[in-house]
């Protein structure tokens, strides 16, 4: 599988400059729940390949993203669509809860 | 027949997933619907240092993913659906996920229970944004700042604990006189000099602009309401059962299931096991214990065709 980590330095390149539309995991090691929605968002990742980018930020290691968004809970999920924030999920949502959105996010 | 299963599980948290453990090998056909957020509330918490067996304590997550192989390993088959509807008109039950049903003989209902929020106005919209209700996540996002901390007993205090590791100053605001947790959390809250106690005190608002900015407190004494800045909520005023897609099982007045003797429900054939019939001692240990107790009173049940409701040990 593609490797979906996203840092400070490739955070604009990957998301903010994507053709496709882009999810967004801020996760981090220590978060319980981030350990339910981290295997759901990597199984989404491939499900929307080529339609959906999707890229995980472990806010331990890199706060850039997660500061400028305002990003105050663990996990967050956020949707960009042309290089801005959509929409937002938080916490341990269902893959149902998550796939609606972002089935609004690519058709819209 | 042979997709009749014998015992329909739902959920998969301590109960739940001891109770499979017990039906298979017991060798009754047993499936699990797990629920698409599988494992129940200790996935969501960090180390668990009370659950026998583990002198070091374990992690949440860890003991879950155990349970739920020990499960398999006997034979239970488990899927992560979540049961959109129950029939109990006839039997066998019908248990219906958003995508298929199954048929059982007996069914197990472990649904355990979720987080209470407080339920004021401005909460829901700032829920992630400053409201929150897990101080293990998201305590990085408040460093040096205020933090409140509400509720009164010990998953409270260890929020409050977790948080005073970062925060300025940690606020516990409880709606009674005394808190219920622990006397060791008790001591190790008064012992740390970023947490005060405010008791009788009530939230009624959450105010801010996008995030949390105040809170409304409320002396529930004095009736006396005053604005407090803030940064951040976090609420650990006990749980809801998950109880709301049930429909002919009978319930208390706070949607508890109502038990009755050999954790029986009001429908002859269902069983009930966990949080979401208990509300007085709500561990780990105890979900555990129950769920193997429903699921030797379902196999006594289907030995004796419903003869034998109560489990007598020999």
């Amino acid at each position: 599988m593609a490797d979906i980590t996203l840092t400070d330095a490739n955070f604009e390149e990957e998301i903010l400059k994507s053709p496709v539309p882009a999810l967004v995991d801020f996760w981090a090691p220590w978060c319980p729940p981030c350990k339910i929605i981290g295997p759901i968002v990597e199984e989404l990742a491939v499900e929307y390949a080529g339609r959906l980018k999707v890229g995980k930020m472990d806010v331990d290691q890199h706060q850039v993203g997660s500061e400028k968004y305002g990003v105050m809970s663990l996990p967050t999920l956020l949707l960009f669509k042309d290089g801005k924030p959509v929409d937002s999920i938080i916490g341990a949502q269902s893959k149902e809860v998550i796939k609606q959105k972002i089935e609004a996010l690519i058709s819209g | 027949m042979e997709n009749i299963y014998d015992v329909i599980i739902i959920g998969s948290g301590p109960s739940g997933l001891t109770a499979a453990t017990y039906t298979t090998r017991a060798a009754l056909k047993t499936l699990v619907l797990a629920g698409e957020k599988w494992g129940g509330q200790l996935m969501l918490t960090s180390v668990i240092e009370n659950f026998p067996g583990f002198p070091e304590g374990i992690e949440g997550p860890e003991l879950m993913a155990n349970m739920r192989k020990q499960a398999e390993h006997h034979g239970a088959e488990i899927l992560n659906e979540n049961v959109t509807k129950i029939e109990m008109s006839e039997r066998p039950f019908k248990v219906s996920t958003s995508t298929k049903s199954y048929e059982a003989k007996s069914i197990i209902i472990a649904t355990g229970a979720d987080a209470r929020w407080l339920g004021v106005p401005g909460e829901t919209e700032r829920i992630g944004r400053g409201m929150s209700s897990c101080a293990t996540c998201d305590a990085m996002f408040f460093k040096g700042k205020n933090v409140f901390v509400v509720g009164g007993g010990d998953s409270a205090m260890e929020e409050a604990l977790v948080l005073s590791k970062t925060a300025n100053s940690v606020t516990l605001l409880h709606r009674r006189d005394v808190f219920r947790a622990s006397d060791i959390m008790i001591q190790r809250v008064k012992e740390n000099p970023k947490i005060t106690s405010l008791l009788n005190s009530e939230i009624v608002e959450v105010k801010g602009e996008m995030r949390v900015q105040s809170v409304m407190v409320k002396n529930n004494q004095t009736n006396e309401i005053k604005e407090m800045p803030v940064d951040g909520v976090f609420v650990a005023i006990g749980h809801i059962p998950n109880t709301t897609f049930l429909n002919g099982i009978e319930l208390d007045e706070e949607k508890y299931i109502r038990v009755k003797d050999g954790f029986r429900t009001n429908v002859e054939g269902v069983f009930t096991a966990g949080d979401v019939h208990d509300r007085h001692y709500r561990q780990a240990i105890t979900a555990a214990g129950f769920g193997c107790a429903a699921a030797l009173e379902a196999e006594r049940w289907l030995a004796t065709d419903g003869e034998e409701t109560t489990f007598k040990a020999n």
